[in-house]
């Protein structure tokens, strides 16, 4: 464990932005406290559009409500909804991939073949099908995107089982009357945690912005619900007389997802010791 | 790829595009809307309770499940996708109008894309930790966070409302209008194309050909453009395959923003206007095109990779 820690601490990278990462986790979660006396979808007519100011650091919306407030409240929409997304993938596609591999046979056949039919749609447009079908809100948006990214873990986590499967200590520990939830949760999941966490970790960033593709498009979360996709959706038809409504919010998803790809690189080359 | 090899991969996308269809027509049928009434409704008519029932009867809205799957199923393998009532045109017309503007629209974004990243990645590869490499890395590293609809928008702020160079919608027609869209499309492509290429290069040139083609004191850039670069293209054909479907269903955000007549426009605004046979359509012509494009770029090896064609 003393060793561990080491290895992350002394990865400058990685400190430097988890440090970053969590700021903007924290920045998320002290909404209130930054935003003071600014109410994230409450305005007054009399304040729309207003140019960034001392006022209104970010400037207004055309209900006068403060761009500031929205894009620090929009983080909590976003950064919730996509660790959501990137949970669900992970524990989706580890379990049925560690399964697949583990049992093979049928149970191997039918949950590749509806990974491969995942697979085969061209990801953002099954997205774009399911969440319209299901009626546009963050969760179905959430689904939509789910649905379409668990095979990659599924694939890569069947893969790491079916490398270990049939070696001496699996067949030991088989001989041995170990059970099969034993054997699956000593012995095949943790083989696969390392390598999935390190794919879960580098593809924050990409959920993120596949999430804002579908709020944008108005797929996801709802007015007047604050969230950065959805604010350049209402930011687009303002684009000459307010260009900060787009800027903001545009910037802040940039940021997050640098932030957080980032943090991810160092982490695959902390844990993967094939890395450079 | 042999002949068996060929009549299992197809027999295998006959199983996937059966699976495909069956979700699609599941998610419509499960979606919360009814068509019969979106239909009176986009015809500007309010429809009494017993018209619903009669036009869902005539239509077969109320038939069983399966039944209604395998009528829709059979009719699509027939070329007949239905009506759109949004837009009182069968599908196919409006499917096919719209397919070459995203066509164009792809292939623009790719010619593009490929002008700045194999330039690129084989400078970063050559010049592997110089301050060039370091430079592209950095540059590719911002692009791939880039969100693409937020490109778009900058750029239409800055070309279209600032310096009034091109039109800010575009109808799909002309170079200009085609300018804008595939730009922002290639951006963030041509930052994870760049990181490709890097990669595939630098992992030719570390392997032991190279060492002896060097040790033969065959010309640097004999080696880099006889050898590796022909060797690298290989992953990066791959990849091209798979871009051109995500960027079939990617374009809808571009076209979007651009007000583009292509595929995914018509597509955002039949789910929005709830054209359940348009979107059924859609998705099963994109995966249709997707998997052809799959599989034209495996049956391509044959002819690129030599070591393909001897393991017959």
């Amino acid at each position: 464990m003393e060793k561990k820690k080491n290895k992350f601490l002394s990865n400058r990278g990685f400190v430097i932005f988890s440090i970053l990462a969590l700021l903007i986790v924290l920045a998320a979660v002290l909404a209130p406290v930054l935003c003071g006396s600014h109410s994230p979808t409450a305005g007054s007519l009399a304040d729309a559009i207003k140019p960034p100011c001392a006022e209104h650091p970010f400037g207004t919306d055309k209900m006068g409500r403060d761009i500031f407030a929205r894009v620090i409240y929009g983080a909590r929409t976003s950064l919730s909804s996509t660790f959501v997304l990137v949970f669900v993938i992970f524990a989706v596609g580890t379990v049925l991939g560690v399964v697949s591999g583990y049992f093979g046979g049928w149970v191997d056949a039918v949950i590749m073949r509806i990974a491969d039919m995942m697979i085969a749609f061209p990801g953002l447009v099954l997205a774009i099908a399911v969440a319209g079908m299901l009626g546009a809100s963050t969760r179905n948006a959430v689904i939509a995107i789910s649905l379409v990214s668990w095979p990659k873990y599924a694939r890569l986590a069947r893969s790491l089982v079916m490398k270990i499967r049939h070696t001496d200590f699996v067949a030991a520990a088989t001989v041995t009357g170990s059970r099969t939830m034993y054997m699956l949760t000593r012995y095949m999941f943790p083989n696969t945690i390392t390598t999935l966490v390190i794919t879960a970790a580098t593809d924050i960033g990409s959920m993120m912005m596949e999430l804002a593709a579908l709020s944008f498009l108005g797929f996801g979360a709802q007015p007047p619900t604050p969230e950065w996709g959805s604010m350049l959706n209402e930011g687009r038809n303002f684009m000459q007389s307010a260009p900060w409504m787009m800027i903001f919010p545009g910037l802040a998803i940039f940021i997050t997802v640098v932030v957080f790809n980032m943090l991810g690189d160092n982490l695959r080359d902390i844990l993967d010791p094939r890395s450079e | 790829m042999g002949k068996k090899q060929l009549a299992s991969r197809l027999l295998q996308m006959l199983i996937v595009l059966l699976g495909i269809s069956f979700l699609t027509f599941l998610l419509t049928y499960l979606s919360p809307g009814d068509p019969v009434r979106n239909m009176y409704t986009a015809a500007g008519i309010m429809p009494t309770e017993e018209l619903i029932q009669a036009t869902r009867d005539e239509m077969g809205f109320n038939d069983p499940f399966f039944v209604q799957y395998f009528r829709w199923l059979g009719n699509c393998l027939r070329g007949d996708f239905g009506k759109s009532y949004s837009l009182n045109k069968p599908v196919v017309t409006l499917l096919k109008a719209r397919l070459w503007p995203t066509l164009k629209l792809t292939l623009m974004s790719m010619v593009l894309m490929l002008a700045v990243a194999v330039p690129l990645g084989v400078l970063s590869a050559v010049h592997h930790n110089k301050p060039i490499d370091y430079i592209v890395r950095a540059v590719t590293f911002f692009g791939v966070s880039l969100p693409n609809f937020w490109v778009g928008l900058l750029l239409i702020l800055y070309f279209c409302v600032r310096l009034k160079l091109l039109p800010v919608v575009s109808s799909g027609g002309t170079f200009k209008d085609l300018l804008l869209p595939s730009v922002t499309l290639a951006v963030a492509m041509s930052a994870k194309y760049t990181r490709q290429v890097r990669t595939a290069v630098l992992e030719e040139l570390s392997s032991d050909y190279v060492v002896g083609a060097r040790a033969r004191g065959v010309p640097e850039r004999k080696i880099l453009w006889g050898n590796v670069f022909p060797n690298s293209l290989l992953p990066l054909i791959t990849m091209l395959g798979l871009s051109v479907g995500s960027l079939l269903g990617g374009t809808s955000v571009v076209e979007v923003i651009f007000s583009y007549p292509g595929l995914g426009n018509l597509a955002v605004n039949a789910i929005t206007s709830a054209d359940y046979f348009l979107v059924q359509g859609y998705v099963l012509w994109v995966s249709v095109i997707y998997m052809v494009v799959n599989l034209l770029v495996d049956l391509s090896y044959n002819y690129i990779d030599p070591r393909m064609r001897l393991r017959r």
